[in-house]
């Protein structure tokens, strides 16, 4: 509360040094930051991006089980993570664990549907159907202030042990630094329960038992240093992150506990620096990443197959990029407009080691130009961008590809800013994985890239008030249509299920509409409501298979898996400030997933009911001297719901956390 | 304030519209598909679904031939009090005596039901078991899951469990290769297919001859490359499908001569599948070539056992095998010879049985479960068979 007082206060000053740039976005993402931030510190990534329109997460339970995400049910390929503004990668498999990642450290987290629509970016951010950037704290310092110090720790069901530590300094006016740590160990188990009845209510079988082998035992480190220069900034970052981890496998028949395990190290450093020119008409950036990921799975059951396996990944990324204004009257004359050029260009390479089909080490060159163009004028804006990708794999052919992307947005009403319209239409792939590509017994090295392509109409008004009880009010839809073609699935190889194949087979059409609301409520001088909520309708159907019509249990028009029709989410948090120095955050957050179906064969037998959880979270704040302490107490699934959000996949039921935490 | 009593309303809608509810057991599905018809002593077939790995989806079927009823994922309707049903990827389906024997490969047991109901007797557990046969008070299992050796892959030898079928105990091991897979018991011996299939490339290529009476393996007899299906005819040979590599080496099919114990014979055919039906034996295959990036296309012949050669390319007749997308499981009525091939499909959505007549017409076809793939026949009395 008094923490979150200080950082608002100093928001606009953070906006500018953060994305350093002047280039807005011509069509605004979803942000979560400030307060809804702070109601969700103590989730992981996926667990907090839910609250996002759009937004499906397929999540295999558990503090450290596997948590993956896709926007607009294009696949968790098509998303591109980026942190501190530098993609993730994982040229492996693809993608990115976000239950991985922390919120310990971040600051904000925002998703745009195709693309940030900016000029001024690296080509790789136009390179993804959809982008989530994460964005970590950046030190800032009171006037008279040097050290910010902040500890936390946290403990709950699941065996939870977390503590982190953050110590920010200030070296001179222009540089800064920060270092943070994060330890986490939980042995992961939790009580679960499945349960039949008959025709006539009656309980047939009902069985609680215990999730094992779902522990963890995580380290992160983080150190960051950032410096302005004259019209522009720098700033360089490492990051590690080193665990151990069970993997807590399907409950099926007589199979209630598995003993496999997975070690992860991943280590990147990365730097980004900018500087523009001519009163900022002509602006560059340089980006520069090496990142080397370790991964080992060891299955040492011996019912099954006995696997060790080692993987060693590593990227090299470098980025450049640079926008110039060509003209720009409309601080004058309003007769031109602004138009803005940019151009970036990356090249990446990514190696991977390990037991790959018919080679010990695999690689591929990446090649990326985007030029991209925005033009502004009354109350329009558009941007168009064109990107040409050029992939070299080893073993492969080569791929050479370019694809659009056109963005615009107006705000209709003259001299009033609430009302905003947009579209965008956007073309991208994504390409085959190394291990789509050459894993043993699954590799196919014909695979050609997966295209996404995406039609979107979008709504939003918003209004502030400056005396009402409703201070802000926030309403946005949006309508679009995707079609996923040359869709990489997973194939038979014959007559076995054990020998299977990728083959560029699918196609997925899928309609869907958002709705969208922000409020915040100032019901007095000490107390305040802010709480929103989301509706997804999507409808995903499979047209990979014209013949597998049968109007019963065919799969074609069929639902996609796991893809509900219906979702929603709300948010609230009401605050109340005790005194001057001391406060009290209510949290409730409620993620409902409707019907669904885990194949697109949409019979019974396929049929997974809908699941909803409601969260809930009381912290208390209090600022002494220089000195504010926090505590907080989160309750989660308060009803205790047993569900499944993957087939045979149980998921905790009512949970428990307490943190407590201290900064000065 | 308008906007939260909406926002309530909303929620409200949601919450009351589609509610979670308790599960219920599904029942079975009966769907007629055939005339009734009075086949001798024989009642009809149970069909295994293995369904796929992780899915807990192996289901049981049984088409009664007799009323001409399909009767579709019984197990559940007639246990409904067995946690988690029927269990994770069935792979092979035998009755013997009065009682009904489903190996269930990735659940590690099998499961023991009554042979008319389908209620549930018990389970042998027996990890990472595959075939099953019968001889005398004893069930012999293959499984995949024998000692681990200190090879640098930790390599993992197989054996053949002997159960007895009164106690429903395992009594006795007996190695062979690794990863064995089908087994057949003939003059007193048991013949086993080791496949090799977790060593990939470095396959299995040999059956393992084990002494029924001593239960120890007493020869090795080479063949070819990942061995997977076996079956005795009445002239002495044992049929032995190989599986190929799936990338240079095509899967194909041997004979071994009983009385010396040697290979001495081979067709070159692709085989997924197979039958034996007095003298033909019918194949089913669809493969994939590695070299060709592509299926090498389904094969539907038959191989006459006494010419050792294929004598039909294609046992459908009226053009229908256009419709089958993965052929995986096939059966020949005992009967009147009439051939059952199961449809794969995506292997992840349900998959299709279709009814062939003798001369290769379609008669029927109806949905099963996931990946349908094993049979076993119902007689009225044994002896009758």
């Amino acid at each position: 509360m008094c923490a979150q007082t200080r950082r608002d206060s100093t928001r606009v000053i953070n906006e500018v040094e953060v994305t350093g740039s002047r280039a807005e976005a011509v069509v605004e993402g979803q942000t979560l930051s400030g307060k809804q931030m702070e109601a969700l510190r103590n989730h992981s990534v996926a667990d907090a991006i839910r609250y996002f329109a759009g937004v499906q997460i397929k999540d295999y339970g558990g503090v450290g089980g596997l948590k993956t995400v896709n926007i607009r049910s294009m696949g968790s390929n098509h998303l591109g993570v980026f942190y501190d503004g530098i993609q993730l990668g994982n040229a492996q498999n693809g993608v990115v664990d976000l239950g991985k990642y922390s919120m310990d450290n971040l600051e904000e987290i925002t998703l745009y549907n195709g693309q940030k629509s900016s000029i001024f970016q690296p080509a790789k951010d136009f390179g993804a159907s959809g982008t989530l950037y994460l964005r970590s704290r950046r030190p800032l310092f009171m006037e008279d202030e040097r050290d910010n110090v902040k500890f936390t720790a946290r403990g709950g069901s699941f065996g939870l042990k977390n503590i982190s530590g953050l110590w920010e300094h200030k070296w001179s006016k222009k540089v800064t630094s920060s270092l943070s740590a994060e330890f986490t160990d939980a042995t992961g188990k939790y009580d679960f329960r499945y349960k039949r009845v008959n025709q006539k209510g009656e309980v047939m079988w009902d069985t609680t038992a215990t999730r094992n082998n779902g522990d963890i035992q995580a380290e992160r480190v983080e150190a960051y240093v950032q410096g302005n220069i004259d019209e522009g900034l720098w700033n360089v970052k490492a990051y590690f992150y080193n665990s151990e981890r069970g993997i807590p496998g399907a409950i099926v028949n007589n199979v209630w506990k598995h003993s496999q395990r997975q070690w992860d190290r991943n280590f990147f450093v990365q730097s980004h620096s900018q500087k523009a020119w001519m009163k900022g008409r002509l602006e560059s950036q340089f980006n520069i990443k090496y990142a080397w990921d370790k991964m080992r799975y060891l299955n040492p059951d011996t019912t099954l197959r006995y696997v060790d396996n080692t993987f060693n990944q590593h990227e090299v990324y470098v980025s450049s990029a640079t926008h110039f204004v060509v003209f720009d009257d409309l601080e004058t004359c309003r007769r031109k407009g602004k138009f803005d050029v940019g151009v970036s260009a990356d090249y990446q390479w990514n190696g991977l080691d390990g037991v790959l089909q018919g080679a010990s080490f695999v690689s591929r060159h990446t090649m990326l130009l985007a030029g991209a163009a925005t033009y502004e004028i009354w109350r329009m804006k558009m941007l168009a961008s064109v990107m040409g990708s050029f992939v070299r794999d080893h073993m492969t052919d080569k791929t050479d590809e370019c694809t659009p992307s056109v963005f615009l947005s107006m705000t209709p009403i003259k001299g009033n800013k609430d009302l905003e319209l947009w579209a965008f239409y956007k073309r991208i792939f994504r390409m085959p994985t190394f291990n789509d590509l050459y894993y043993t017994d699954m590799g196919n090295k014909y695979l050609k890239p997966e295209y996404t392509t995406q039609y979107d109409i979008g709504l939003s008004w918003k209004h502030d008030w400056n005396h009402a009880m409703l201070r802000h009010l926030e309403l946005r839809t949006e309508g679009y249509f995707n079609q996923v073609d040359n869709k990489i699935v997973a194939v038979p190889k014959g007559n076995s299920q054990y020998r299977w194949m990728m083959m560029n087979l699918g196609y997925v059409e899928i309609l869907g509409v958002e709705l969208q609301m922000k409020t915040r409520w100032q019901f007095s001088r000490d107390w305040s409501l802010d709480f929103g909520g989301n509706y997804t309708y999507q409808k995903a159907q499979d047209f990979s298979d014209p013949e597998d019509n049968d109007p019963e249990a065919g799969t074609w028009g069929g639902q996609i898996a796991y893809i509900p029709w219906h979702s929603a989410s709300a948010m609230g948090t009401l605050s109340w400030a005790i005194k001057g120095n001391m406060g009290m955050n209510l949290n409730y957050s409620f993620i409902y997933t409707g019907e669904r179906y885990h194949t697109s064969s949409n019979i019974l037998a396929n049929y997974e009911q809908p699941w909803y959880t409601h969260d809930l979270s009381l912290r208390y704040a209090v600022s002494l001297k220089k000195v504010r302490l926090s505590a907080t107490l989160e309750v989660n699934n308060v009803f205790d719901q047993q569900y499944d959000v993957i087939l045979n996949y149980p998921m905790p039921g009512r949970n428990y956390k307490g943190i407590v935490s201290c900064e000065f | 304030m308008r906007i939260l009593k909406l926002t309530i309303i909303l929620a409200t809608i949601l919450s009351l519209g589609a509610c979670r509810e308790d599960q219920v057991v599904i029942l079975s599905e009966k769907v007629p598909v055939a005339p009734p018809e009075i086949q001798g002593g024989l009642v009809g077939f149970y069909l295994l679904n293995e369904g796929n790995m992780g899915s807990n989806k192996c289901t049981l079927d049984f088409m009664n031939l007799q009323t001409g009823v399909y009767h579709r994922n019984i197990y559940g309707e007639a246990n409904p009090d067995v946690p988690k049903e029927l269990g994770d990827v069935g792979n092979d389906i035998a009755i013997y005596g009065n009682r009904l024997y489903a190996v269930i490969n990735c659940s590690n047991k099998v499961e023991v039901m009554d042979k008319w109901t389908a209620k549930r007797i018990g389970q042998v557990d027996i990890p990472n078991c595959r075939y099953i046969r019968f001889d005398g008070d004893y069930a012999y299992v293959t499984s995949y899951a024998g000692p681990v050796l200190l090879t640098p892959n930790y390599d993992q030898i197989g054996y053949v469990a002997k159960v007895d079928t009164a106690t429903l105990q395992v009594v006795a091991r007996c190695e062979v290769g690794f990863q064995p897979d089908e087994l057949e018991i003939v003059n007193g011996r048991i013949y086993v297919a080791n496949s090799g299939g977790y060593m990939s490339p470095n396959y299995e290529t040999t059956v393992s001859v084990i002494d029924l009476e001593t239960f120890q393996e007493v020869k090795r007899i080479e063949v070819a490359v990942n061995l997977h299906h076996l079956s005795a005819d009445s002239h002495g040979l044992l049929w032995v499908s190989s599986r190929g590599d799936y990338e240079y080496t095509p899967s194909s099919l041997y004979c071994i001569d009983l009385a010396d114990e040697e290979v001495c014979g081979s067709v070159d055919v692709s085989v997924g599948n197979m039958c034996l039906s007095g003298d033909s034996l019918y194949i089913i295959a669809d493969d994939y070539s590695y070299l060709q990036n592509d299926w090498r296309g389904a094969v539907y012949s038959i191989v006459d056992v006494v010419e050792q050669q294929v004598v039909c390319n294609n046992f459908i007749k009226d053009g229908t095998e256009r419709d089958i997308k993965m052929p995986y499981g096939i059966s020949v009525n005992p009967v009147n010879g009439d051939i059952y091939v199961t449809n794969a499909t995506s292997f992840v959505d349900p998959g299709r049985v279709i009814c062939y007549s003798k001369q290769g017409i379609k008669k029927w076809e109806v949905r099963a479960g996931d990946i349908p793939a094993h049979f076993a026949y119902l007689w009225k009395d044994e002896k009758t068979k």
